[in-house]
């Protein structure tokens, strides 16, 4: 039968390293998860025990439900912490590879940074800085294609969500300088 | 013949230029997002709803089932020419439509299936045409505790039948039913687990998080794969289409069966992966000769892919006729429905007559319109993939922040949707599942208040929920899927026992 070679390609420009030391394994993780999720329940737990776990005359009181399902909540993580300590603790596999994370952080940095930037600059130039950036020192894309390719994104948001559909967004000086 | 009339009457309310375009756009939006690495049928859902917030509910609604149509269509295009599955129930399309691609017979693997995502879509749209509308009269005798057993059923299904582990499906539900309890209390106004943040007085959005645990968490997910790919491009000739619809008449078996498990599976919660893989299977076993399944059989794209169209239509059922979604897209769906005020369940049947019918037509209609726009427009959305993954990983970025940003013009909802992301990644890496959390998400404020109005009506009596025949069949039977692991593990450790005595 003919095989056929593929025909698009799409090569990763960022060189890999297939062999990178592990950052953590995944029953340290699960464990730190465990016990977060036991803290979330106790602090959660006590919150509704203050505002009434009981019942009135007129039926279970507003912290009644969610007090019960912190009690699940924090019996299911402990059995979980339990299980994984005594059973699974050895032998459990890689949660990220350092070369992993370090890509992970490349998107979430990136990403952290656009949150706090719309504050103050309003979405549409945190965008086009976010998309502009990560297209220029992520992808290692030409700078000109990574300007006029987030130019036209931000435009095109803002034409979209501002004035076609009336979705109000956060915006910021240069918004204002246009009289928007 | 009554289900007739009032579908032919949600045609006529669909037929307009405004509508129809909707749909077209709906539809090209969401091949887009199935075909996009990183983003599929739920955040494509749940990203694009903001844009459907200044629609009126019966185009908004329309507009985002074809999203979700598209997405479906659009993730077997992946899983086809790239051997990359969309979405976790086009594995099994992959098994033998890339094999088919490698072979030169993209074409057919594609128009394969295409079509066969049409059929399933089609016996499931039938049956919500002619089932729903009974299920919705029967549930409007249903009070609280009926409703509460039917919550309660849901939520035990995905602990007795979920594959992950136990505990993991408890933490994911106990957590997404506190989430939801966040804020203030619909019963008696009480405000509860603020901790005195303004911000958290409106209680976690539903769509907030859902953006967050899927859109953002699958670009993390993404980034720390490799990001090569390759594949096979494909135009789609009329003659090959027209070849494989002569010879589709002799898969009927086939067809039918995978219809009928992705129907089964897809009323049940979360069905929509195994009924891919169980239609896979079952065409394999059934078949004369079962080793040349993988190799490029044809059978092997139309049984997996009719299944889980069959499956991912009628998760809707439930959804329109008791509030209850079957799948994370329902879930979302429901979530969008809630924000136009309308609540999904029996009532919708009776009080909002035209929207209910008018989007039960619109899946005949996005789906037919839906398997013409793949077939003719493959070669370009194959072409979407070529665009660098470092351009698109920072729009989606910025669309779901949008997506977060809208729903309730919100800040603080920008920073919990990355909280959530970050929530999500961790996960999904330890296995946690998040179906059960979005599940618990949507339904937590309605089971709370069932569970309390029905409290109230009985004086705090638990046996209320067996206090009849209907009401006590429902809570027998979820208590018995809830310990239905339990169950069988004691029947087989007696087993183990009681063998050795007898021999």
């Amino acid at each position: 039968m003919p095989t056929s070679d593929p025909e698009i390609v799409v090569e990763d420009p960022r060189e890999q390293e297939d062999r990178s030391p592990a950052v953590t394994t995944t029953a340290k993780v699960e464990a730190v998860v465990y016990v977060l999720l036991i803290v979330l329940a106790l602090v959660l737990g006590y919150d509704n025990y203050r505002s009434g776990m009981g019942w009135a005359k007129d039926g279970p009181q507003s912290g009644y439900m969610p007090f019960y399902l912190c009690v699940i909540l924090g019996s299911a993580s402990l059995f979980g912490l339990g299980h994984l300590l005594l059973k699974r603790w050895h032998g459990s596999g890689t949660f990220v590879t350092r070369d992993q994370f370090r890509r992970v952080l490349q998107v979430f940095i990136p990403t952290f940074l656009f949150c706090f930037a719309t504050q103050w600059l309003g979405i549409y130039v945190a965008s086009f800085l976010l998309v502009a950036g990560f297209m220029r020192f992520v992808g290692r894309i030409a700078w000109w294609k990574s300007l006029v390719t987030s130019f036209i994104f931000a435009l095109a948001m803002f034409v979209t969500f501002d004035i076609a559909f009336d979705v109000l967004m956060p915006k910021g000086p240069l918004e204002a300088l246009f009289g928007y | 013949m009554e289900a007739l009339s009032l579908l032919l009457h949600g045609f006529a309310v669909l037929i307009t230029w405004k509508t129809l375009s909707l749909m077209m756009v709906g539809l090209l939006l969401g091949v887009f997002v199935g075909v996009l690495p990183g983003l599929g049928g739920p955040n494509g859902v749940a990203i694009l709803l903001p844009l459907t917030f200044t629609m009126d509910p019966t185009a908004a609604i329309v507009m985002l089932s074809c999203i979700y149509w598209g997405a479906l269509f659009g993730g077997a295009i992946t899983s086809i020419l790239f051997n990359i599955p969309g979405e976790a129930w086009s594995v099994a399309t992959t098994f033998d439509g890339y094999p088919m691609a490698q072979q030169g017979k993209a074409a057919e693997a594609l128009t394969a299936a295409f079509t066969s995502s049409f059929i399933g879509s089609f016996v499931a749209v039938l049956l919500i045409t002619f089932v729903a509308p009974g299920i919705a009269s029967f549930a409007l005798r249903f009070g609280p505790p009926e409703f509460f057993a039917v919550y309660f059923l849901t939520f035990c299904s995905f602990v007795g039948l979920g594959r992950e582990a136990k505990h993991k499906t408890i933490i994911s539900m106990t957590l997404g039913l506190l989430l939801a309890a966040v804020g203030m209390d619909t019963i008696s106004g009480q405000l509860r687990m603020t901790f005195g943040f303004t911000d958290l007085f409106r209680g976690v959005n539903f769509l907030v998080a859902v953006i967050g645990l899927f859109g953002i968490s699958e670009i993390l997910l993404t980034m720390e794969e490799r990001l090569a790919l390759r594949g096979h491009a494909a135009a789609i000739k009329l003659r090959v289409v027209l070849k494989v619809w002569k010879e589709l008449p002799r898969y009927w078996v086939t067809l039918l069966r995978s219809s009928a498990i992705g129907c089964w599976l897809g009323i049940t919660p979360g069905g929509a992966i195994a009924a891919s893989f169980m239609g896979y299977n079952l065409a394999k076993q059934f078949d004369k000769n079962p080793s040349t399944f993988g190799k490029g059989r044809i059978e092997g794209v139309f049984a997996p892919e009719t299944a889980a169209h069959a499956s991912g239509t009628s998760a809707l059922l439930p959804m329109l006729a008791l509030g209850i979604p079957g799948s994370g897209t329902a879930a979302i769906l429901l979530g969008g429905l809630m924000v136009w005020g309308l609540n999904p369940g029996p009532l919708l049947f009776v009080e909002h007559k035209d929207f209910v019918w008018a989007v039960i037509a619109s899946m005949y209609l996005g789906n037919i319109v839906g398997l013409v726009i793949v077939l003719t427009t493959v070669p370009i959305f194959a072409s979407i993939l070529r665009v660098p993954f470092a351009a698109v990983a920072p729009m989606i970025v910025v669309s779901c922040a949008i997506g977060a940003y809208a729903i309730q013009n919100a800040m603080f909802d920008v920073w919990l949707m990355l909280l959530f992301g970050v929530v999500g990644y961790v996960f999904k890496k330890i296995g946690v599942p998040l179906a059960p959390f979005t599940l618990a998400l949507v339904l937590g404020n309605r089971s709370e208040d069932a569970f309390r109005l029905s409290m109230i009506g009985a004086g705090g009596d638990l046996r209320v929920f067996w206090s009849n025949s209907l009401v006590g069949s429902i809570s027998t039977l979820a208590v018995i899927l809830l310990l239905w692991p339990l169950a069988s593990k004691i029947f087989e450790h007696a087993g183990r026992l009681l063998r050795p005595a007898k021999t």
